[in-house]
């Protein structure tokens, strides 16, 4: 890497603007991801991106590891920590401060108002992500029916994660996708 | 809150750690630095996908450091501070029991065990990524997992769309439009969406 004191920079600067726009949680944040890292600086292929997103959501953890793992996949170990405190550390200031500040606003109308505000944004945020994926993850057939399948399944039956993973694994594995 | 509890609030005020739990009330419990750290790290390491779920069993009922309404009102504050959900909870309840020093713990036992393990996975997949078994593996896991993100979809929009409501809906689809088709950039799309969908928010309440 010719420039890497840049490139840790980028992926800071990046992550830290991200997180502070991340509503709903850092899944809301994958089509942004992708668009940067994918469309603009070519860290990743669309391939890489969703398989990144596939080893993230089989880590246990919370879902925002998947920034460590872009940024170990740019930047090795030193780019993991970089981009795992850009993306928390700023909102963990925020967070601390306000949540001190919190209880005095408890039950203000604004409060209620922010959050129904928020909530069809993040619907149309999480949607967004699951049409990235969806499309990243390869345009074939197989893939589209175990998106369909799962996406049914998981409206009407409570599925465990892990579960339709592993189904979805095995799915792989045996050269239907 | 105005009553006296020991004050999850007031981490500054005396909590003699001497005393034993005598006093008169049945109290909130005040977890230690370790207890913080190790509390944080068992969530962390059991959440897939039920992160809130985990913490609110352990912080409620198993350890009573919260009562439920505690929980649910840091939940609701830490759902829509910016930034990644169980991060915020972390931060805001460990201050509130610890300072900024309880905050650091649990945010570093949150963190610290599935960045260590996320690492060692990246590392191999570096190595064996380009395995077709593994990669049509991956494929089957990244598409469950569009999957599962379309049925929470579906489930968060059923009560959106009752009661006839048109606004929000419209938000919604605004949204996905922008950013799930023309893949506009994050920023600038909720710039100028979340101001329209507080505002009528609140002139609807």
């Amino acid at each position: 890497m010719k420039d890497s004191g840049g490139t840790l920079l980028t992926l800071a600067g990046f992550f830290a603007t991200v997180s502070l726009f991340a509503i709903g949680g850092a899944n809301s944040a994958v089509p942004e991801m992708h668009r940067y890292a994918v469309d603009m600086q070519h860290w990743l292929s669309d391939r890489q991106f969703s398989d990144t997103f596939a080893l993230a959501q089989l880590t246990p953890g919370p879902n925002v590891i998947i920034v460590t793992l872009i940024g170990y996949h740019v930047a090795g170990i030193v780019g993991a920590l970089v981009t795992t405190l850009a993306m928390c550390g700023p909102t963990c200031v925020f967070a601390f401060f306000v949540g001190r500040a919190a209880e005095r606003f408890k039950g203000s109308a604004w409060h209620g108002a922010l959050s129904r505000g928020l909530i069809p944004v993040t619907l149309g945020l999480t949607a967004s992500s699951a049409a990235v994926i969806a499309t990243t993850s390869g345009y074939n057939w197989a893939a589209l029916a175990i998106t369909l399948g799962t996406a049914f399944t998981a409206y009407f039956v409570r599925v465990h994660p892990l579960w339709a993973f592993a189904v979805a694994a095995l799915l792989g594995l045996s050269g239907l996708v | 809150m105005n009553m006296p509890s020991p004050g999850p609030f007031n981490p500054q005020s005396p909590a003699p750690e001497s005393l034993p739990a005598s006093a008169s009330a049945p109290q909130p419990v005040r977890p230690s630095l370790a207890e913080l750290f190790t509390a944080f790290a068992i969530i962390s390491l059991s959440g897939f996908g039920g992160v809130l779920a985990w913490s609110r069993r352990m912080m409620v009922e198993e350890r009573k450091w919260l009562t439920a309404e505690q929980f649910n009102e840091a939940y609701a504050l830490c759902a829509f501070l910016p930034g990644p959900n169980i991060v915020n909870f972390s931060v805001v309840f460990g201050s509130r029991f610890r300072g900024p020093i309880g905050a650091a713990v649990a945010l570093a036992g949150l963190l610290g065990p599935p960045v260590i393990l996320v690492i060692l996975i990246g590392a191999v997949y570096a190595h064996y990524g380009d395995l077709p078994v593994l990669r049509r593996m991956l494929t089957g896991v990244a598409s469950a997992a569009a999957g599962l993100m379309m049925a929470t979809v579906a489930k968060m929009a059923r009560p959106l769309f009752r009661n006839r409501a048109v606004v929000g809906p419209l938000i919604a689809l605004a949204t996905f439009g922008a950013i799930g088709v023309m893949h506009w950039p994050l920023p600038l799309v909720l710039m100028a969406i979340v101001p329209v969908s507080i505002a009528q928010a609140w002139l609807r309440a």
